[in-house]
């Protein structure tokens, strides 16, 4: 019961077949069998988190947050330790919109601090583990949300994707995972990362809860200056409808050396299905794409610098104990709340934009920047679609990468292009490698076209059974 | 000797008269409990994004017009770090290579003489917070400092001249003219006490004729014209000696010491942060319509400059008053008013500056405080005119027309302080006075005239000082010759 799809529920609750209090029933049962070897959870509440005057056609259907989206009145962490302590006295407009939906919230999700990780073992708090095999990583930052997704016990999630953060770990668990046009959906209550990066996404178990979900937290906010101004739509409008004659890139970069070989052949399946579909399918190339991580590591560690400078022990979380002094309090203050992965990047973002320094890495990624947006506005005059794996390898063991985090980095090579030209771009299971862990599929289309890519995934999804497939727990 | 030359140019904080703050709806008045004008946003709480006021940019423009500036068609925000407890975010959100205005002048005298000063640039960016030590001036020493967030996130505007001033005066009459051009338009309402509109100044000294500048020193701190004179005048005395004894002097940042009178370091240059700017991820770039700069500018109102020749030329008022009356917009407002209903300017433009300026000095109040309108003052004036009252009663109406909703006519229904110049009714007070004042009255007869001013004072005595001067002698004369003769 614990993996039916918020569509079929909504459906369900429409015909009486079951009562609102049995569904969330249903997930706290399965929450009391699996958090403990899951520990997808920072915050799991007891009694679930709701507006009673809330209503849509997914009212009663619960959901959980990655704990970087602020819920008025509960702890918001961000995974770190200098926002142990911290509750937002406002709402976040995605948390007022699902709250205006009806929609019960289980809990906050785990996540790798600040949002800086791929693999959840940067959680200030415990790493969460993939359900798909508990030695290894259910991916990050959003992995807590995946996990929880994968595990049955939540059946949809909302995560944020920086540079992969929602499609990575959506692609490690086997679930499907959508990172919107940047300004899809408002940022106003999502702790920043890195603020031209940073957009708030649905993981969900099929492609259409995924764009029911978009639905739901996506629209314009007056209180978000880079939130677009577009009337609504429905990004599910399209699903169900013939792929004949769409055209598919795929960027030879992106099955490039360092793919694992048994990704590549998963994905080479995926075109053949995509094909068969009648899909037109051709290589192509990118090939200024190899600058792109470099150019991510600059641009997203500089505003992180920026953003995270607020974290100062003055008003709000962790101060130390041990200051004598201003200086004290500061230096002591961060050097206890933060983490090691995330002083490393305030070092680099600090570093990048010093004085002296900031033409030849601040200005020059952006100018990197700007030619992947050219790069891929001329690609998708040829293809409607963009296709590549979401992660060159399946998820690794824990500790495996926690000391080299250059080989971590190099794990989010596919997905980072995707945010730097603020495009959309959905992960979508697409087979299981020889350990029997999920692969995933990236998707990606031109600004603005949710839509076409949930009908492709679609597509696909109802082409083949790997979102059927659920780990054993 | 060696004759030296100071080179000043000044950084001004101008807060704009705006509703709520710069990204928030905080209320931005001064004034207020502490952290009572706050809100997520102006406190940076984590997950809060800035929100542009569009009514800034829409000041800052005018601002920019005003003072003969270009208005670039594209500005942007961007992010200046350093870490204090006033900044909620750990970094200003101001503009840094785009500004909202650039390249301007603002023309300028003193002792008559005309000069035009440069502006670089006019920026747009949040004020910060204020800190409260317990204990001890500043926060060194204090047992514990409170942080106010209600002045956090305020928009101001800063005005950078070019370093074209060459004396405290300069500098004073910059200041007042950027002032009274920041009022005129809207934008600010001046009051340095209040810290509305705040001052630093850059000054160095040369050798005269050289054209290598001196080192810099940046004075802080400077809440009032008096102080910008005195700290200028102080800091190039101090330069000037440093430089004559070969001591050498530091780029540095000094703080005017208002009871000490003197100047203090507060930092060197040793010290100075890398701000890190770099363009505000979450705020867009602004593109400036320039139909809507040209609607702005037909709508700028008369300028001070403009103004204070019309009152010359047109109003005949001598340079020196309309100076004054401009530099003050709240006597200036009542001035155009009070000119609607009474048709004398020099006359309305006397008493503004003279008795009207020097009540509100003596009681610290501003005329907005008081009852004065209009319509009493145009009423009073009349009454002057017509004799009904004699200037002296009037200068004796300005605190009850000031401090009272009565009016002149009723002031002096009440007191009976209206003139007397029934000539019958004069007559026979002057007869009483002459026959209580028999010895006085000999001596007039007897050629000492001088005596008769003795005699008209009895006569004002008598009549509380109604009787109408004018009259009272003539008559007084008339009565005495007629004694003469008999």
């Amino acid at each position: 019961m614990f993996y039916t799809p918020a569509s079929t529920w909504s459906q369900m609750l429409k015909m009486g077949e079951i009562q609102p209090s049995d569904i969330i029933h249903i997930y706290q049962k399965r929450s009391e069998v699996v958090e403990k070897q899951i520990k997808g959870f920072l915050n799991y509440f007891e009694t679930p988190v709701r507006l009673n005057s809330g209503q849509s056609d997914f009212q009663d259907i619960p959901i959980v947050f990655k704990d970087n989206i602020c819920l008025a009145g509960y702890p918001t962490t961000c995974g770190s330790r200098i926002l142990a302590e911290f509750v937002p006295p406002y709402q976040a407009t995605v948390s007022q919109k699902v709250l205006n939906a009806g929609l019960p919230i289980l809990g906050k999700a785990n996540m790798d601090e600040f949002a800086m990780g791929s693999s959840n073992e940067n959680s200030a708090f415990h790493p969460s583990l993939n359900p798909w095999d508990l030695e290894r990583v259910p991916g990050g930052s959003s992995g807590g949300s995946a996990a929880l997704v994968a595990a049955g016990s939540t059946p949809w999630a909302l995560g944020s994707d920086t540079g992969g953060s929602i499609r990575q770990p959506a692609a490690f668990c086997g679930v499907v995972g959508m990172k919107p046009t940047y300004g899809r959906v408002s940022r106003f209550g999502l702790v920043a990362y890195a603020s031209s990066l940073d957009q708030i996404g649905p993981l969900t178990l099929t492609v259409r809860d995924n764009a029911q979900l978009l639905n739901v937290i996506a629209g314009h906010d007056s209180a978000d200056s880079t939130s677009l101004k577009l009337p609504a739509e429905d990004f599910g409008r399209d699903l169900g409808k013939d792929i004949r004659g769409l055209k598919i890139g795929v960027p030879r970069e992106m099955l490039a050396e360092g793919v694992d070989p048994e990704v590549r052949t998963a994905i080479e399946k995926a075109l053949g299905v995509f094909e068969s579909q009648g899909a037109i399918i051709a290589e192509t190339s990118l090939p200024r794409l190899k600058y792109a991580l470099a150019a991510y590591y600059l641009i997203a560690t500089s505003e992180a610098s920026s953003n995270l400078a607020r974290f100062d022990g003055v008003r709000y979380g962790h101060r130390s104990a041990r200051a004598s002094n201003l200086v004290e309090m500061y230096t002591q203050s961060r050097s206890e709340g933060f983490g090691d992965e995330v002083k490393r990047r305030i070092m680099l973002g600090t570093y990048s934009l010093s004085s002296g320094y900031y033409d030849a890495y601040y200005k020059k990624a952006q100018q990197v920047r700007t030619l992947l947006i050219q790069d891929f506005q001329a690609q998708f005059e040829t293809f409607d679609f963009l296709i590549s794996p979401t992660s060159p390898i399946t998820a690794f063991r824990l500790g495996e990468k926690q000391q080299d985090p250059l080989s971590m980095y190099l794990t989010d090579i596919l997905t980072v292009p995707v945010n730097l030209v603020g495009i959309p771009a959905l992960s979508l299971p697409c087979g299981f490698d020889s350990q029997n862990l999920p692969i995933g599929l990236q998707i990606m289309a031109k600004p603005l076209a949710e839509a076409a890519i949930y009908q492709l995934a679609q597509a696909y999804e109802s082409a083949t059974d790997w979102h059927m497939r659920h780990p054993e727990l | 000797m060696t004759e030296f030359e100071a080179v000043i140019g000044l950084e001004v904080h101008a807060e704009l008269l705006t509703e709520s703050k710069l990204f928030c709806e905080s209320a931005a008045h001064f004034g207020g409990s502490p952290n009572t004008h706050v809100g997520p946003v102006s406190l940076g709480l984590p997950g809060t994004l800035p929100v542009l006021n569009q009514r800034v940019i829409e000041m800052g423009i005018k601002a920019g017009l005003a003072t003969h500036c270009q208005i670039p068609r594209i500005t942007k925000f961007d992010r200046k770090h350093y870490f204090y407890p006033d900044l909620p975010k750990g970094y200003q959100i101001t503009q840094f290579d785009q500004p909202i205005a650039e390249k301007g002048w603002i023309d300028i005298e003193t002792a008559g003489k005309a000069k035009r000063i440069q502006l670089t640039r006019i920026h747009i960016e949040e004020d910060a917070g204020k800190l409260v030590h317990a204990g001890a001036d500043r926060m060194a020493g204090s047992v514990y400092s409170l942080i106010d967030f209600n002045r956090a996130g305020v928009p101001l505007l800063e005005i950078v001249s070019e370093p074209d001033l060459r004396s405290s005066q300069e500098a004073k009459a910059y200041l007042e003219e950027l002032r009274s051009i920041l009022m005129a338009i809207g934008v600010c309402d001046g009051k340095m006490q209040e810290g509305s509109l705040r001052c630093d100044a850059n000054v160095s000294v040369r050798p005269l004729g050289r054209e290598v500048l001196g080192t810099r020193v940046e004075l802080k701190n400077i809440n009032s014209f008096k102080f910008l004179q005195k700290a200028i005048d102080y800091e190039i005395q101090r330069q000037i000696t440093a430089v004559e004894c070969g001591e050498p002097l530091v780029q540095e940042t000094r703080l005017w010491d208002e009871q000490k009178n003197r100047t203090i370091s507060m930092r060197s240059k040793e010290e100075a942060h890398d701000y890190r700017y770099f363009p505000d991820p979450d705020l867009v770039d602004i593109e400036v319509d320039p139909s809507w700069v040209q609607s702005l500018e037909e709508s700028l109102p008369e300028l001070p400059a403009a103004r204070r020749l019309r009152y010359v030329e047109s109003l005949g008022l001598n340079a020196a008053d309309a100076g004054v009356l401009v530099a003050e917009p709240a006597a200036m407002a009542l001035f155009e008013a009070t000119l609607e209903q009474y048709d004398n300017p020099r006359e309305i433009c006397k008493w503004l500056i003279g008795d009207i300026s020097a009540y509100l000095n003596d009681k610290h109040v501003e005329l907005a405080q008081t009852q004065l309108t209009p319509h009493k003052l145009a009423e009073m004036l009349t009454l002057l005119e017509k004799g009904t009252i004699s200037g002296k009663i009037a200068k004796t109406l300005i605190g009850p027309l000031l401090e009272s909703d009565q009016t002149a006519q009723a002031l002096i229904a009440a007191s009976g302080m209206t003139q007397i110049s029934d000539s019958s009714a004069l007559e026979g007070i002057i007869g009483e006075v002459l026959n209580q004042n028999p010895t006085q009255v000999q001596q007039f007869l007897e050629g000492k005239e001088k005596v008769m001013g003795f005699l008209l004072g009895q006569v004002m005595k008598a009549t509380q000082g109604r009787a109408d001067p004018a009259q009272t002698n003539q008559l007084m004369r008339t009565l005495l010759e007629a004694k003469k003769n008999s």
